[in-house]
């Protein structure tokens, strides 16, 4: 019978490999796609809010493509986009477990369960800016 | 005489008949290789059930109760019910046999189950302590997924390696002395194979070598070539892990041409985007009840050695960047 | 014309974000999650070195709608805080982010409780 090493060496060969232009196309494209529709909707508050300052318009458009990433996971529609890293991922990220884990109940399943794959991105995200907040304070203290 | 040949292989010297099947699948399966086979389709998977594992719970006791009532047996008439599936705890099977008045034995060897049943029944039979008994094994697609994978709504990627959960059960009714029926001649029990495949997504390449071990194994104990048998079927390598499991064979010098297969390379169509074909504890059950089954009885297959192929690994072992181990079981059937 | 070029440009930058995401995924078999967390931290980092702003000119919603946007908002916040103090400093991250992060778990509560997981289809 063949051996371990060989064996492994035998699979890294020949495994089936992802079909890389067809997948990075896609990407490409649908990334493309959700960036141009989150600027038009950062144009249309642009035009149709004038009393907002530039920051809350922004804020309302991530809050949007938060809302249009949630509502599309909710139609069981989301997954088909396979796409994760604009906004729209992150909130597919924490709707979809949560949705998951509806069926076990409000408090230890979707409560609990919501950040389940987002979890990481906050904590690393809270810890980050903490950290960067104190770096660049002691740079405005010291220099 | 000892029943033992070899070193993993017992033979079963009394008629173990397989006397009847019965499959209930998803509607993914419904549209596969084999539909015009199975016993019953279902058009929601969900099974008007409140979550997958109340569907799958349903599943494993409605395909017991199929295979009784195909009989005209009563849950009295059956000395045991043996099974099991994927879930934690193996729900599905002792949630459905709660329904039945039955003596149950829990088997867990995670996809190749169906084999284990198959290998524990009927060497408990063969030792005139059982007369009648049913083995039953089931997988969902949707309790797999969470409970191994991501949630449903998740915007993941399929990799090219990975398969698709069979969302299915299979019951097989085994009695002594019935007839002309597939008979079970010879089991080989398989050992732990680990060849240090770490993907989760490549469970073909995980099991290759645990099919291929316990293959190799059951040839010499039986003092066999492959072309003794009509077909030698794994249960859920997939096409990729059929490739390895053939390349194996290759290197050791055996004749693999239209002999080795796989269900779950064939359960579904070219057509159907399974990735590398069906998988589960379902898969092989469905593939044996439904289809090889009736191809025994039909006279077209008369020899064949039935391996459902296990990855015995959990969501935790994967994270702490455990390798998979995997398991095999033999079954001889013959007619 | 203007705004067809600026379409453009978001097009441009937004797809070659998740192209490079997409390599990742093809190349590492990275978990969804880290690589949301590696995309972050990339955000964070081109705001602390202030290249970020750069990128913003040309590309506008084209970097501020990969996640890249969340990190480099986390970052702007807790500089901006900075100028104000320790505490500011420490806070001033999670501030600027609340309302995306509002969003997220409020719209995801909401959701979950009205709908449940459907099964995949081949």
């Amino acid at each position: 019978m063949i051996d371990k090493t060989a064996y492994s060496e035998y699979v890294n060969k020949t495994v089936p490999k992802t079909q890389e232009l067809k997948t990075l196309l896609t990407a490409f494209i649908t990334g493309g796609i959700i960036c141009m529709i989150g600027e038009g909707i950062l144009d249309l508050y642009t035009a149709t809010l004038p009393m907002l300052a530039q920051e809350e318009i922004a804020t309302l458009t991530t809050i949007t493509l938060i809302f249009i990433g949630g509502f599309l996971t909710a139609l069981g529609l989301y997954d088909k986009l396979g796409t994760i890293i604009p906004i729209t991922g992150f909130a597919n990220s924490i709707v979809s477990p949560a949705i998951e884990f509806n069926r076990e109940g409000v408090f230890q399943g979707v409560m609990s369960k919501m950040f389940d794959i987002a979890g990481p991105v906050i904590v690393s995200g809270v810890t980050l800016s903490a950290i960067v907040g104190i770096i660049f304070y002691l740079i405005e203290v010291f220099a | 005489m000892s029943k033992k040949r070899g070193s993993q292989t017992y033979v079963i010297d009394s008629d173990i008949c397989i006397k009847n099947t019965y499959t209930i699948v998803g509607p993914e399966e419904a549209q596969g290789s084999f539909k015009d086979y199975y016993d019953y389709l279902l058009e929601d998977d969900l099974w008007e059930c409140k979550s997958y594992e109340k569907a799958e719970i349903k599943l494993h006791k409605e395909v017991i109760d199929g295979v009784l009532k195909k009989e005209y047996l009563t849950h009295n008439n059956i000395d045991c019910i043996f099974g099991g599936d994927l879930l934690n705890q193996i729900i599905s099977s002792s949630f459905s046999a709660r329904e039945f008045e039955v003596p149950f034995l829990g088997l867990y060897g995670a996809c190749s189950t169906f084999g284990e049943s198959l290998a524990v029944a009927s060497m408990i039979m063969d030792g005139d302590n059982m007369q009648r008994t049913v083995c039953a094994t089931s997988s969902h697609f949707g309790t797999a997924e969470r409970q191994y994978r991501f949630p449903l709504e998740l915007g993941t990627q399929p990799t090219p390696t990975s398969q698709w959960t069979i969302t299915g059960a299979g019951a097989v009714l085994l009695e002594k002395n019935s007839g002309n029926f597939p008979k079970i001649k010879s089991v080989t029990i398989g050992k732990v194979v680990d060849y240090g495949i770490i993907d989760a997504a490549n469970m073909g390449a995980a099991m290759a070598p645990a099919a291929y071990d316990t293959i190799s194994t059951h040839l010499k104990d039986m003092n066999r070539t492959p072309d003794y048998y009509d077909l030698i079927i794994t249960g859920d390598l997939g096409k990729y892990g059929l490739d390895l499991l053939k390349h194996f064979a290759e290197v050791d010098g055996l004749v693999t041409d239209n002999i080795f297969d796989d269900c779950g390379a064939r359960v579904y169509t070219s057509k159907q985007n399974c990735g590398q074909g069906g998988s589960g504890a379902g898969c092989s059950a469905i593939v044996y009840s439904a289809y090889l089954h009736k191809e025994l009885l039909a006279g077209k297959l008369h020899k064949i050695l039935l391996v459902p192929t296990g990855a015995l690994l959990s969501r935790l072992s994967t994270m702490q960047g455990e390798s998979i181990p995997s398991i095999a079981h033999a079954i001889d059937i013959e007619i | 014309m203007d705004i067809f070029l600026r379409y453009l440009q978001v097009f441009a930058v937004g797809g070659l974000v998740c192209f490079i995401g997409q390599i990742l995924i093809n190349k590492t078999k990275m978990t969804s999650a880290r690589i949301l967390v590696l995309f972050l931290t990339l955000g964070v980092v081109l705001e602390a070195v202030g290249v970020f702003r750069y990128i913003k000119e040309f590309g506008s919603s084209g970097i501020t709608v990969p996640i890249i946007g969340f990190g480099a908002n986390l970052a702007k916040g807790a500089i901006d805080g900075s100028k104000y103090g320790i505490i500011p400093a420490i806070i001033g991250g999670m501030q600027k982010v609340a309302g995306g992060l509002t969003a997220a778990i409020v719209f995801g509560f909401i959701f979950s409780v009205v709908s449940k997981s459907k099964t995949k289809r081949m």
